[in-house]
C-alpha cells in the first residue's frame, strides 16, 4: 500500500498526461465525429498500455542518466513536483509539458542532492525539444504532399475516401497512441524505476521486469485519463489550436507518432548506428508541441498565411518557464520532505537523513518500511545502506556539501532570477495580447455602435420624413375641414340673403296665391338652414379628426358639454365667431357667449388668447 | 466506425442511381414536350406517366442516401453541402415534372410558327440540364475537373435565356392575330421551359464552390 501511496504523485501525472495528450491523437477525429469517443478511448487506451510496456525503457534510460532518483520518497516528490507544475501552469493557462517538467524535478533533485547534472545528456534532451516539433513539421509537410498527391491521382469517390479516413484516423491514432506511451511513460514512471525493484513475473509467453511492471501502472493511469477525462478535452481544446481536415489530422498525428517513436525506438537508434550514423537520443518529447510543429509545417506548405507565429513564443516560454517551475518547486518540496518528514531524498542528503532520523527518534518510521519491504519477500526499496556504514565518506560527504551549499544557493537564486524573468516577459506578452484583444473588441463595439447610431439617424430621418408628411396630411385635412366649413358657411349665408330677399318680395305682393308660395319657400329655406345634411356631415367629421382631441379634453375637463366640445373643435380649425356661428346656425352673439363659457370652463388665463390654447392643448 | 464498407459501396452505388433518374427525368421531360408540341398524344401521356415515377423513385432514393449520411454521420464536415447539392439535383426532375404537367392540365395552343422555337428552347434548356449531371457525378470522384465541366451548362442556359427571350419578343411583337390571353399563356410556358436551365445553373453555381472546398 505504502508503494502505491508514493507511486500515486506518478499516477496523477500519467492520468492527467492521458487527460490531455490524447486530444493530440483523437481530438480532430472525435471533434469531426469521424470516430466515436468510446472507440478512440479503447483503442487509445490499449496501445498507450503496449507502447509503455514494450517500448518506454529506451526514453527512460536517458532520463536515468540526467539524474538517476534513487529514493521511494524522492521519486515520490520528484514526479508530484512535476505533477503540480503541469497541474498549476495549465490552471494558469501557461504552456506546459510533462517532459519538460519531469526533466525540470529531476535537475531539481540534482541540485538538491548535489548529485551531478550529466551536461551532454540535458543538451541531448533539450535539443530534442527543439528538433521534436521540427521535424513533426517536416514530417507533416512530406506526408502532407504525398497524401495530396495521392488524392489527386486516384481519384477516389468521397465515400471511399471517408471511409478509408476513418479507418486510417484509426491506425494512425493507434500507432499514435503507442508512440505517447513508448514516449512519455518515463514522464510518469522514469523517476521510480531507480527506485522500486519489483520481482519480475512470467507469464509463459513473456515475462515483465520490474521497469516493466511500472509501466505498465503508469500506462494503465494514462488510459484511465484517456477513459475518464481525455472526451472533455477533445470537445473543447481539442479543435481549437486550428481546425483541420481529417487528411490533415491523420498527416498531423501520423507524423506526431513517427516523432514519439524515433525518439523512443531502441531498435531504430542500433539501426542507425550500425550504418555508421550517430544514435538517436531516446528522450520523452511533448506529445503537443510535436503537434503544433506538424499543424505549423502544414500551414507552411499551404502558403503560411493562417499560421499564428506567436504560438512558437508560447513554446519557447515552455521550454524555459517549466523546467524552472518544475525545479524549484521540486528543490523546495525536496527540502520538505527531507527536513519536515525526515524521508530519505538520496545522494548527499541520505546522510543528514540518517542521522537526523536517529537524532529525532524517527527509527520506528524507518522500520515499519524496512517491515512492509521483508512481508514482501524481497526488497523493494533500496537503501543506500552502504553510505550509512561509511563514516569517511560521510566527512569527505558533508565538505563537499558545504561546497555545494555555496553553488546551490547561487544557483537556486539564478533559477528564480530566470523564473521571474520568464513570468515577467510571459505576462508582458499576455498583456501585449489581451491589450490588443481589448483594442479589436473596443473597435468592434465602436463599429457595432456606428452603425447602431447610422441606423438610429435613418430612423429618426424616417420618422422626421414620416412626421413631416403626417403634417402634411393634417394641414391638408385641416384645410379641408376649413374649405367645408368655408361652403357650409357661403352656402348657409347665400340661404341667408335669398330668405330676406323672399321676406322683401313678399311684403310688396298682394296676391295670394304668390304669397302662399312665398311662405313655403321661405319655410323650405329655414328648414334647410336648420336640419342642414352637409352641416351634420361637417360634424361627423370634425368629431372623426378631433376625437384624440376630444378625448383629451375630456379627461382634462369632465364636465364639458358636447357643444363646448364642438366649438373648442371649431376654434381649434381657426375659425372666426361668425363663422362658427354660421356653421352652427346661432347667432355670432350666442357664438361669443358661448366661447366665454369655454374659457371659464377650461379655466384659461384671460390674458391668454382662447383659441391659441386650444391648439396648443 | 459504423459504416462499413459494404454500406458505403450501397450509398455510392444509390448515389449514382438517384443521379441517373433525375437524368432520365430530364430526358423524359424533353421528350414529353416534343411529343406535346407534335400532338403525340399517345406518347405525351406515357411520357407524363414516365416522369411521375421517375421523380417517385428520385425522392425515394434521396430520402435514403439522406438518412444514410445521418446514420453513419457520413462526411460530417460536408455531409449538409452534399445534401444541399443532391436537392438541387432533385429539384431539377420537380421542376420538369411540374413543366410536363402544366403542359397535360393547361394544354397550351402553340401556333406553328412557334414549334421550331419552342422545340429548340426545350432541347437547349434539357441540353443544360443534362450537362451538369457529369459534373455532379465527378464532384464525388475528381471535384478538380468540375470547374471546366460546367462550361457547357452556363452556355447552353444562356442560349436557353436567348431562345425564351427570342419567342416573347415574336409573342408580342409580331403576332398580333393572337389574343392578349394567348401571348401571355404562351409567354409563361417559355418561361416554364426556361426554369429547367435556371435550376441546372444554379446547380452548377453550388457544384464550383463545393468543388472549391473540397479542393482546399
Amino acid at each position: 500500500m505504502i508503494i502505491l501511496f508514493y507511486l500515486s504523485s506518478g499516477l496523477f501525472l500519467g492520468w492527467s498526461l492521458g487527460a490531455n495528450d490524447a486530444a493530440n491523437i483523437f481530438g480532430t477525429a472525435v471533434g469531426t465525429r469521424m470516430v466515436r469517443f468510446k472507440t478512440a478511448a479503447i483503442v487509445a487506451s490499449i496501445f498507450v498500455i503496449l507502447g509503455a510496456v514494450i517500448q518506454g525503457a529506451g526514453a527512460n534510460h536517458t532520463l536515468g542518466k540526467l539524474g538517476n532518483v534513487s529514493t521511494i520518497a524522492a521519486a515520490f516528490t520528484v514526479a508530484l513536483s512535476a505533477a503540480l507544475t503541469v497541474y498549476w501552469m495549465t490552471k494558469m493557462s501557461l504552456p506546459v509539458s510533462t517532459s519538460q517538467a519531469i526533466v525540470g524535478a529531476i535537475i531539481g533533485w540534482n541540485f538538491y542532492t548535489s548529485n551531478p547534472t550529466d551536461v551532454n545528456t540535458l543538451i541531448k534532451i533539450v535539443s530534442t525539444w527543439v528538433s521534436g516539433p521540427i521535424l513533426g513539421g517536416v514530417f507533416a509537410i512530406l506526408l502532407f504532399m504525398l497524401v495530396k498527391r495521392f488524392t489527386k491521382k486516384t481519384k477516389i469517390h468521397l465515400l471511399y475516401r471517408d471511409s478509408y479516413i476513418r479507418y486510417g484516423l484509426l491506425i494512425v491514432g493507434a500507432f499514435g497512441a503507442y508512440s505517447l506511451g513508448a514516449n512519455n511513460i518515463a514522464n510518469v514512471m522514469g523517476v521510480f524505476t531507480g527506485a522500486v525493484n519489483l520481482p519480475t513475473i512470467d507469464l509463459y509467453l513473456f515475462h515483465l521486469d520490474s521497469t516493466q511492471q511500472l509501466f505498465l501502472v503508469g500506462g494503465v493511469a494514462i488510459a484511465i485519463g484517456i477513459i475518464t477525462y481525455s472526451r472533455h478535452v477533445m470537445e473543447t481544446v481539442g479543435n481549437t489550436l486550428m481546425p483541420l481536415t481529417p487528411e490533415a489530422a491523420i498527416v498531423v498525428v501520423l507524423s506526431q507518432a513517427l516523432v514519439l517513436f524515433i525518439f523512443s525506438s531502441q531498435g531504430l537508434s542500433n539501426a542507425i548506428q550500425s550504418i555508421g550514423l550517430p544514435a538517436i537520443p531516446l528522450v520523452p518529447v511533448s506529445s503537443s508541441q510535436v503537434v503544433i510543429g506538424s499543424i505549423i509545417g502544414i500551414g507552411l506548405y499551404k502558403g503560411g498565411k493562417e499560421i499564428k507565429y506567436n504560438i512558437l513564443g508560447s513554446i519557447s516560454l515552455g521550454w524555459l518557464a517549466t523546467p524552472i517551475v518544475a525545479g524549484v518547486m521540486a528543490f523546495l518540496m525536496l527540502f520538505f520532505v527531507n527536513n519536515v518528514f525526515k524521508r530519505d531524498v538520496g545522494g548527499d542528503r541520505t546522510l543528514v537523513v540518517k542521522s537526523d532520523i536517529k537524532a529525532s527518534g524517527m527509527e520506528g518510521v524507518s522500520d515499519s518500511v524496512v517491515q512492509l519491504t521483508d512481508t514482501i519477500g524481497k526488497p523493494v526499496i533500496e537503501e543506500p545502506a552502504t553510505l550509512l556504514n561509511e563514516p569517511k565518506d560521510e566527512l569527505s560527504s558533508t565538505g563537499k556539501t558545504s561546497n555545494y551549499g555555496v553553488y546551490i544557493t547561487w544557483g537556486i537564486i539564478t533559477l528564480i532570477l530566470i523564473m521571474i524573468a520568464a513570468i515577467l516577459l510571459y505576462h508582458l506578452l499576455r498583456k501585449k495580447k489581451k491589450y490588443h484583444l481589448i483594442r479589436k473588441q473596443i473597435e468592434t463595439i465602436e463599429k457595432k455602435y456606428l452603425l447602431k447610431i447610422e441606423n438610429l439617424e435613418k430612423s429618426v430621418e424616417d420618422k422626421i420624413h414620416r412626421h413631416d408628411d403626417l403634417g402634411k396630411e393634417l394641414k391638408f385635412r385641416q384645410n379641408e375641414m376649413v374649405t367645408m366649413a368655408m361652403s357650409i358657411i357661403h352656402k348657409n349665408e347665400f340661404l341667408n340673403s335669398l330668405k330676406e330677399e323672399v321676406v322683401k318680395i313678399k311684403a310688396n305682393i298682394r296676391d295670394h296665391e304668390t304669397r302662399l308660395g312665398l311662405n313655403k319657400l321661405s319655410l323650405m329655406i329655414t328648414q334647410d338652414l336648420s336640419i342642414d345634411r352637409d352641416r351634420e356631415k361637417f360634424q361627423m367629421h370634425i368629431n372623426e379628426q378631433n376625437s384624440n382631441f376630444i378625448h383629451r379634453l375630456s379627461d382634462s375637463f369632465s364636465t364639458m358639454t358636447d357643444n363646448e366640445k364642438r366649438l373648442a373643435s371649431l376654434l381649434r380649425l381657426n375659425l372666426s365667431s361668425k363663422e362658427i356661428a354660421s356653421i352652427l346656425n346661432i347667432s355670432p352673439k350666442s357664438v361669443e357667449m358661448n366661447r366665454y363659457r369655454l374659457r371659464k370652463k377650461l379655466k384659461v388665463d384671460p390674458k391668454v388668447n382662447l383659441s391659441d390654447f386650444i391648439r396648443e392643448f | 466506425m459504423s459504416l462499413l464498407y459494404k454500406n458505403v459501396k450501397q450509398l455510392v452505388f444509390d448515389i449514382d442511381i438517384f443521379i441517373d433518374t433525375v437524368e432520365q427525368g430530364v430526358l423524359v421531360f424533353k421528350e414529353g414536350v416534343i411529343n406535346y408540341l407534335n400532338g403525340e398524344k399517345a406518347s405525351f401521356a406515357d411520357k407524363i406517366e414516365r416522369i411521375n415515377r421517375l421523380e417517385a423513385s428520385a425522392d425515394k432514393l434521396q430520402r435514403k442516401i439522406d438518412d444514410e449520411f445521418y446514420r453513419h454521420s457520413i462526411l460530417p464536415q460536408n455531409a449538409s453541402d452534399i445534401e444541399g447539392m443532391l436537392d438541387k439535383v432533385d429539384e431539377i426532375i420537380d421542376i420538369a415534372k411540374d413543366n410536363l404537367y402544366q403542359f397535360d392540365d393547361e394544354l397550351p395552343f402553340i401556333p406553328k410558327e412557334l414549334i421550331n422555337d419552342y422545340i429548340r428552347l426545350v432541347d437547349t434548356s434539357a441540353e443544360s440540364a443534362l450537362s451538369v449531371f457529369p459534373a455532379a457525378r465527378s464532384f464525388f470522384r475528381d471535384p478538380l475537373k468540375v470547374k471546366e465541366m460546367l462550361a457547357k451548362v452556363y452556355f447552353y442556359e444562356k442560349e436557353a435565356d436567348k431562345i425564351s427571350r427570342s419567342i416573347k419578343r415574336r409573342l408580342f411583337h409580331e403576332m398580333k392575330d393572337l389574343h392578349l390571353s394567348q401571348k401571355i399563356h404562351l409567354r409563361y410556358f417559355a418561361l416554364h421551359i426556361e426554369t429547367v436551365s435556371d435550376k441546372a445553373e444554379s446547380l452548377a453555381d453550388l457544384l464550383s464552390i463545393l468543388a472549391l472546398k473540397m479542393s482546399i
